[in-house]
């Protein structure tokens, strides 16, 4: 009946998987690095493959490019992308002058709207993320702050500007406030969402072990509940970055959000564009740090 | 006859369910002595998984008692180590440190690191697992990471070794270097183990006394088959051994002839 469970004693060695020296895909890839014996086919199945991963975005930003250029030459007022490129030139030649609080180089802005978007949601991590915990390891927490959060949640956090403005008398820190509103919610959402969700396979070992509080957060909780973390910092940042333009038209003072709306006033729609891309930009690296730093902390699939 | 290490008393486990009531076990009573293998075994769905758990203390049974060790069985401890079927090894230490992590619960206030270190690394040279002590759990087989399961296990020494169909997710023949190795360790210690598993050969290979379960729901014990084969066992000569086909089909009239499983 189970004859393989029978024939099979002296198998333990079969256990142990001798790796492979070089995986076959890795000597496939380094091929066309060599000169050519027989790797024609080899050679064009890699320009094949960079074709395909280079080619798609590129034919995407050509159309955007046409279709904004056609737009501009349509006439009305906005600059094409030309008029854009030669202004660009000018604008990153010296990002960094200062000549006084209203005329500071694009790179100050951006790094000041950077500054009250770190220090807005770093408060809401040292907030969000213990009360994620604290509500996604007691229920009683969970349906206390439950309904307190789904109506806080959808208010825009610009409906906070004037209470921020209220309270701090300021406007940067009335913005930063604003920040620190919107990036908490996904904060403590996916924090709790993730202590929910620890396998109970792990809480078992942590009963069995019959480990203490303190082991059971950093040693079991912690480290699963890392990723799901990381996503809500993933979102929050993301959030944080739209926020911060629309709070700095509103604020004024040095930042992106502000420069924009400067340069409205100039009537200088190639600045304007310009920021576009730049605020895209750097939310587009944000992102892709976070995302970077989350494939950091993935475990395998167990 | 060794001394008593758990007895379970008219011990019985009733689920609340939307559907009302539902009994999985009634008046179980069993006792284990020290340094015994029992294996529970029976269809899937009789409970046997219920009342390793009740064992291990992860579930209190509804009615009835249990005590180990003298002591009535409350909740979970590290005194009755659990091999879980799905190994629950954690993905984010290594396997050192997964074995380091039960070591340090049960020996972490009376030994210093290098002396727990060395109980972690001998109880994972114990499962031919040395080689691979910095790896992470995603980096190894599934027979491997079930060793390494089985290590955490012993590096505790409890009074007694609970195991959930410990090799059901592996592949046979895996599966049988695994018993095989079990054997072993099983010889070299002497632990008292209880051992859950759907397998009639490895029930007769492995135990000292084979607990057969009767269908849920409302299961209970059915018959209990003493396994008197001596030790060491050796698989190859035990296939013609005619005392372990006596057992096996014991065992498989029990399973398929009293219980036969309804059509599922």
């Amino acid at each position: 009946m189970n004859a393989a469970s029978i024939t099979s004693d002296k198998i333990m060695t079969m256990t142990s998987k001798p790796v492979p020296a070089t995986p076959a895909v890795a000597r496939k890839i380094s091929a066309p690095a060599e000169p050519s014996r027989s790797g024609g086919i080899v050679l064009s199945s890699v320009m094949l493959t960079v074709f395909k991963s280079v080619f798609p975005p590129l034919v995407g930003i050509c159309l955007l490019l046409a279709v904004w250029a056609l737009l501009a030459a349509e006439g009305g007022s906005i600059p094409g992308p030309l008029a854009v490129w030669e202004a660009a030139k000018v604008l990153f030649a010296d990002p960094f002058y200062n000549n006084g609080p209203n005329d500071m180089g694009i790179g100050w802005n951006v790094l000041s709207s950077l500054q009250r978007v770190g220090i807005g949601f770093g408060f809401a991590a040292l907030v969000g993320i213990p009360l994620g915990f604290v509500i996604g390891r007691f229920a009683f927490m969970n349906r206390m702050f439950e309904p307190i959060i789904s109506l806080l949640r959808p208010v825009s956090p610009l409906a906070w500007l004037p209470i921020g403005l209220l309270v701090f008398k300021q406007a940067d820190p009335a913005a930063t406030w604003t920040i620190f509103i919107c990036s908490i919610w996904p904060m403590i959402i996916n924090t709790a969402v993730g202590v929910q969700r620890v396998p109970q396979d792990y809480m078992n070992v942590a009963r069995v072990l019959d480990l203490d509080e303190w082991k059971i957060v950093t040693r079991i909780l912690f480290p699963s509940v890392l990723p799901y973390m990381l996503t809500g910092i993933r979102l929050s940042i993301g959030t944080a970055w739209l926020v911060i333009v629309a709070a700095e038209m509103l604020t004024g003072g040095v930042g992106i959000g502000f420069w924009v709306w400067d340069e409205w006033n100039n009537l200088k729609v190639e600045h304007i564009i310009i920021a576009i891309f730049v605020i895209g930009i750097v939310g587009l690296l944000l992102e892709q740090a976070l995302l970077l730093l989350a494939r950091r902390f993935s475990y395998g699939n167990s | 006859m060794n001394k008593t290490m758990v007895k379970v008393d008219k011990a019985g486990m009733t689920f609340d369910t939307k559907k009302g009531k539902f009994v999985a076990l009634r008046d179980i009573d069993l006792s284990i002595s020290e340094g015994e293998f029992v294996t529970l075994i029976g269809h899937s769905g009789c409970g046997k998984s219920t009342l390793l758990n009740l064992i291990a203390g992860l579930a209190l049974p509804t009615s009835g008692n249990l005590i180990c060790d003298g002591r009535e069985i409350a909740g979970p401890g590290p005194e009755r180590a659990v091999v879980f079927q799905n190994h629950s090894l954690l993905p984010w230490l290594t396997c050192l440190e997964n074995v380091l992590l039960a070591v340090e619960r049960v020996f972490g206030k009376k030994e210093g690191k290098p002396k727990l270190r060395a109980r972690a690394e001998a109880a994972l040279e114990m499962v031919h697992m040395d080689h691979a002590l910095h790896k992470y759990p995603h980096e190894i087989s599934g027979g491997m990471k079930q060793r390494v399961g089985i290590a955490r296990a012993f590096a505790m020494e409890p009074k007694i070794l609970l195991m959930d169909e410990p090799f059901g997710a592996l592949d046979a023949l895996t599966r049988a270097s695994l018993q095989d190795e079990l054997n072993g360790v099983m010889e070299k210690t002497g632990a008292t183990v209880v051992m859950v598993t759907h397998d009639v050969d490895e029930a007769v290979l492995l135990s000292d006394r084979i607990v057969m379960m009767t269908n849920g729901p409302a299961a209970t014990i059915g018959e209990i088959l003493d396994v008197k084969l001596a030790r060491p066992r050796d698989r190859l000569a035990l296939a013609h051994d005619t005392d372990f086909v006596e057992y096996r089909a014991a065992l498989l009239e029990f399973l398929y002839q009293k219980q036969v499983r309804k059509a599922a």
